[in-house]
């Protein structure tokens, strides 16, 4: 591959619900410490959740905070702790050469339920709703944020692409990196779903919002009495530059994307397809020019629901059922973070990289015999010796599926 | 209400909208504006609380008696007269 094409990942930051920074997060994952908690929600009982409590004040004004949404304030805090991180000399960047690329899920829940519960209050009189509605609600918010905050001048978009967002917000900032559009992308995923009651009430209708009487045990993918989804916040965005740019500056390099796909399904609404997933993780595969046995370790983006853990099991297993490659969860841990999912999921694993070891997945009481995994890591990390390669599913409603093949960069 | 009264409601939805400025010593007579950050949209931010908390509608050709506290009182004064404060 021409050495342009090569893009690295050069800094990282994030907010989970059980870490505000890599450190922290991968030291929780590590003990198996889970961030699911119980959470107030409007016109429902309480529900359980993925909350984050990063310093919302460390990059923004209360002003800023106050004039913006959740998830501009997630993807600012991310976007600066990646900056930070990085090493760049953000004063000496060309700002107009930056480009930021985040994924969601949804946006403009949030801020459309709190307006029409400030208008009820006043007898629906449109009179008194918010100017600020359009601004906050257009899909572009969380990425705009962004440039607003570190007075980037590049080009910005969100990509919507349900639950896969966040893999789609490193495959586009991969693709812009590689048109030479522009030289930094800050990419990434972002959520602020915990924030609207919508979400726990349709996933409920669906009788897909787990319960559990433990919040910490309440997501359990793979798991025989796993019941549903944890909804969570959180965001996990990076810089990334191409090779040469990062070798020049003398940047760290946390990992190199070695391939990526996107597919649809083509199927169903919401329920997956194991032969489109299956399709999607060979088809990175042949772009990263690799075998299933060259993958020493699966990001699953399982969610616990029934059908969807059995479909991705049954992918998996399609494509590396003669392999020795591990498979591990982290949303049993932080419950499923939507447009950050794929990017937490991602990040929580690259440190394997340096020391070697799969987090777990948590809440594996009774493995469900339909899923078959025989390499899960189960309950406690495991030591696999050396970790060269890591891929990362994250499949979405619509049958969207997105899959990231990452390389340890060893020079 | 009083002026004194309405000078508080206002500094009041001062606070919310600009939560980092020290409004202790603001100057009455001078704009807000050039006090504080204040855009467009902090501005109608105030229109909108005295509407939600006093139901008065402020027509757009009015805005400009709303530059300073000492013209934005002025204007508020005969409009606000029988009106208690809001709890």
């Amino acid at each position: 591959m021409a050495l342009n094409d090569r893009i690295v990942i050069t800094g990282i930051g994030l907010t989970a619900p059980n870490g505000n920074s890599l450190t922290e997060y991968r030291r929780n994952l590590l003990d198996g410490v889970s961030g699911v908690v119980q959470y107030e929600t409007r016109y429902m009982p309480p529900v359980l959740a993925g909350v984050c409590d990063f310093d919302e004040l460390r990059y923004q004004t209360r002003r800023e905070v106050r004039r913006g949404t959740r998830a501009g304030s997630i993807a600012v805090y991310c976007s600066n702790e990646a900056i930070n991180h990085s090493g760049l000399d953000w004063d000496d960047v060309d700002k107009s050469r930056v480009g930021v690329y985040l994924g969601i899920t949804e946006h403009g829940n949030v801020e459309t339920e709190n307006e029409i519960y400030e208008i009820s209050q006043f007898d629906y009189d449109t009179k008194v709703w918010s100017h600020h509605h359009n601004p906050r609600t257009v899909a572009n918010n969380p990425a705009g944020e962004v440039t607003l905050n570190l007075k980037i001048t590049g080009p910005h978009l969100t990509v919507g692409a349900a639950c896969a967002a966040g893999n789609a917000g490193f495959i586009q900032a991969l693709q812009m990196l590689r048109l030479e559009e522009i030289d930094v992308a800050v990419a990434g995923g972002v959520s602020e779903s915990i924030h609207t009651f919508g979400i726990f009430a349709s996933f409920q209708s669906q009788g897909a919002l787990a319960t559990h009487e433990d919040p910490a045990q309440a997501s359990r993918p793979f798991d025989t009495a796993r019941n549903g989804i944890v909804v969570a916040e959180g965001g996990g965005i990076c810089t990334l530059e191409r090779l040469p740019d990062a070798l020049k500056r003398g940047a760290t390099i946390y990992g190199e994307i070695i391939g990526h796909a996107m597919n649809s399904d083509a199927s169903d609404f919401v329920l997956p397809n194991s032969e489109r997933q299956a399709e999607c993780i060979r088809l990175a595969l042949s772009r990263a020019g690799i075998t299933p046995h060259d993958v020493d370790l699966v990001s699953s983006h399982a969610t616990a629901t029934e059908q969807g853990d059995i479909e991705e099991a049954t992918a998996l297993k399609a494509v590396f059922g003669d392999t020795r490659t591990a498979v591990n969860n982290t949303k049993s841990f932080i419950g499923h973070a939507m447009g950050a999912a794929g990017a937490l999921e991602l990040l929580g694993n690259l440190p394997s990289f340096d020391d070697g070891i799969a987090h777990a997945t948590i809440n594996i009481e009774s493995p469900d015999p339909r899923c078959q995994l025989t390499e899960l890591v189960a309950n406690k990390p495991r030591d696999l010796g050396k970790v060269q390669r890591i891929l990362n599913n994250s499949f979405g409603m619509l049958g969207i599926n997105s899959v990231l093949i990452v390389e340890k960069y060893e020079g | 209400m009083t002026g004194e009264e309405i000078r508080q409601v206002i500094l009041d939805i001062l606070e919310r909208i600009a939560p980092d400025e020290d409004l202790s010593s603001l100057n009455d007579t001078v704009a807000f504006r050039e006090q504080m950050e204040l855009d467009s949209m902090d501005f109608l931010d105030i229109v909108m609380e005295l509407r939600k908390a006093y139901r008065i509608q402020i027509p757009e050709d009015d805005y400009e008696h709303l530059t300073s506290m000492a013209s934005t009182v002025t204007y508020l004064e005969p409009r606000l007269k029988d009106v208690p404060v809001a709890g």
